[in-house]
């Protein structure tokens, strides 16, 4: 409900623009989101919602914990740390470029970046630290770079995401923007974001289960059944966008960064259980 | 990489074993992006040996997913020993994998 | 009674334990890589594998006839969350266990899986199947040269979100 007066707002400030806009303030954004979730799903214990489908739907959730018994992205996880503690031809390495030499640091990115303004993703940070030390960057959907942030994800397991939103108007903006992306219809099904993943979470669609919007992606990178192979976040927006008829987004674009941002936040608590499995 | 991942752990008498191989498994039945059809490409046979001689035998057809799963068990393994697997598919490839059992 | 058993099919299999005896001797015996549609591997069965009924499938593999056991379990989801991968487990108390074998009838073809148990096998086997759609599975024990089946019913629906 509180979600659906907060879409009554937007529209409302775009549509009419007469209405002057509450100033954006994401904290009491997410307080709204996170309650309207634990209201609708009073059983399902916080820290469960980055397990998606399988925190809110019971049969699901054991044929994922068979699945779980010998996890189908296990091979990702060895070659990501393969390819994270391989050296660069300069001799430098990944942990050269994140805090903490990049162990148990997924849960803080999105991340905005001071200087160029600019929201940066864990992905996008990876090919920001190959392109400064002379490599080329990694194609975005599959392959190494899901096979790296599974490796980075598995280091934060447990650890709530802590998205900032620094006091940079900038910042503010693109978050602003990411949740105006996640909340407006848009592709020739007319679909939100949110029309899935906020009103339709827990429900079917056709086989599948939605999941709730909270904590989503927090089990990114994903092997799903249907790729039958590992993807990244790009890979799931891109695909979501294309389900509803949308113009899919090149990956990294960034209305994909800014609604991860705003995801993200939203996010704030939930742990991080990725690597994941989907069907 | 080794396609062969085994779990083997040993409790009691029993040892469990979990493997995951990396293989398309693919059925026949698919197309690629152009249309034409993916040729079967299956693992046939997985056989799990334990002091050379085998403990479990899988014969696997086009039916079974895609880097195939499978859990077993077996008596009169130690902890410490080597398990080893097998498997050959339809095109005559096959590759060997071994795992310590714990 | 029992599964593989035919003088050649004996053969091929004491083949393929010499090799696992001398894995060395993979390299040099088996069809090389790429070398596309190689004859299968020794001990597969084959007629079994392209049967496309139930029927033929129990004919090719066992003679005698099925037995409905409360004594098999099978364990199988009511509704698959993705048809390409269903887990399914088997398991039975049932003394003298020598094969397990899956079958997923409403499949193009419908054996799935066979296993073939040791002595010191435990009489369980747990593996992920793909199922074309709504179906029966069937799990079909041979114990003391009897068979016995169990069988459950797996509702396959396609995605909605993966296409």
């Amino acid at each position: 409900m509180i979600v659906r007066r907060l879409l009554a707002v937007l529209i409302a400030g775009a549509s009419l623009g007469a209405a002057p806009a509450p100033a954006p303030n994401p904290e009491t954004d997410r307080v709204a989101f996170q309650s309207y979730f634990f209201t609708k799903f009073p059983n399902v214990k916080h820290e469960e919602f980055g397990n998606g489908p399988y925190a809110v739907n019971a049969p699901m959730r054991k044929q994922w914990e068979e699945i779980m018994q010998f996890p189908p992205y296990e091979p990702a996880l060895d070659e990501g740390r393969e390819a994270f503690e391989a050296p660069f031809a300069n001799g430098r390495h990944y942990s050269d470029c994140f805090d903490n030499g990049g162990d148990g640091i997924r849960q803080t990115y999105p991340r905005f970046d001071t200087k160029t303004g600019e929201i940066i993703t864990l992905d996008g940070a990876i090919n920001a630290c190959r392109v400064s030390n002379g490599e080329k960057p990694l194609p975005l959907q599959t392959g190494v770079m899901a096979s790296i942030t599974a490796f980075m994800s598995e280091s934060s397991r447990g650890k709530p995401f802590d998205i900032k939103i620094p006091a940079d108007p900038r910042a503010l903006a693109a978050y602003e923007r990411g949740k105006e992306f996640f909340y407006a219809r848009k592709g020739q099904l007319g679909f939100a974001c949110a029309s899935c993943h906020v009103q339709g979470a827990g429900e079917r669609l056709r086989g599948d289960i939605l999941a709730p919007a909270l904590g989503i992606l927090a089990a990114f990178p994903i092997y799903r059944s249907d790729w039958g192979a590992m993807g990244t976040i790009d890979r799931r927006f891109t695909s979501c966008s294309a389900q509803t008829r949308a113009v899919p987004l090149p990956a990294q674009a960034a209305a994909y960064r800014e609604v991860e941002y705003f995801l993200s936040y939203m996010s704030n608590g939930i742990p991080i259980t990725g690597p994941g499995t989907r069907p | 990489m080794p396609s062969i991942r085994m779990k083997a752990i040993s409790s009691g008498d029993t040892t469990e074993v979990q493997a995951l191989v990396q293989h398309p498994m693919d059925s026949g039945f698919v197309k690629d992006p152009s249309g034409a059809l993916i040729p079967p490409h299956h693992i046939e046979t997985l056989v799990f040996s334990h002091n050379d001689k085998p403990v479990f035998t899988a014969y696997w057809g086009p039916a079974v997913s895609k880097d195939p799963y499978v859990k077993f068990a077996f008596k009169g393994a130690a902890k410490g020993d080597t398990l080893q697997a097998t498997w050959i598919d339809n095109m005559g490839k096959t590759d060997t994998g071994t795992a310590k059992i714990a | 009674m029992s599964l593989h058993h035919t003088a050649s099919q004996e053969a091929t299999r004491r083949t393929a334990l010499r090799l696992l005896a001398g894995l060395g001797l993979y390299g040099i015996t088996m069809p090389s890589i790429g070398q596309a549609f190689a004859s299968d591997a020794p001990g597969w069965p084959e007629a079994a594998f392209k049967a496309k009924t139930q029927d033929e499938v129990l004919a090719a593999l066992y003679k005698g006839k099925l037995e409905m056991s409360k004594d098999v379990t099978i364990e199988t989801p009511e509704i698959a969350e993705n048809g390409a991968v269903v887990p399914v487990s088997v398991s039975t108390k049932l003394p003298g266990v020598t094969s397990i074998s899956i079958l997923v009838p409403e499949n193009p073809y419908a054996l799935a899986a066979s296993y073939k148990l040791a002595d010191a096998s435990m009489a369980m086997v747990g593996c992920r199947l793909k199922m074309a759609k709504t179906t029966k599975v069937i799990a079909v024990v041979e114990a003391g040269g009897k068979l016995y089946a169990a069988s459950s019913d797996v509702k396959v629906t396609l995605g909605g979100c993966g296409g």
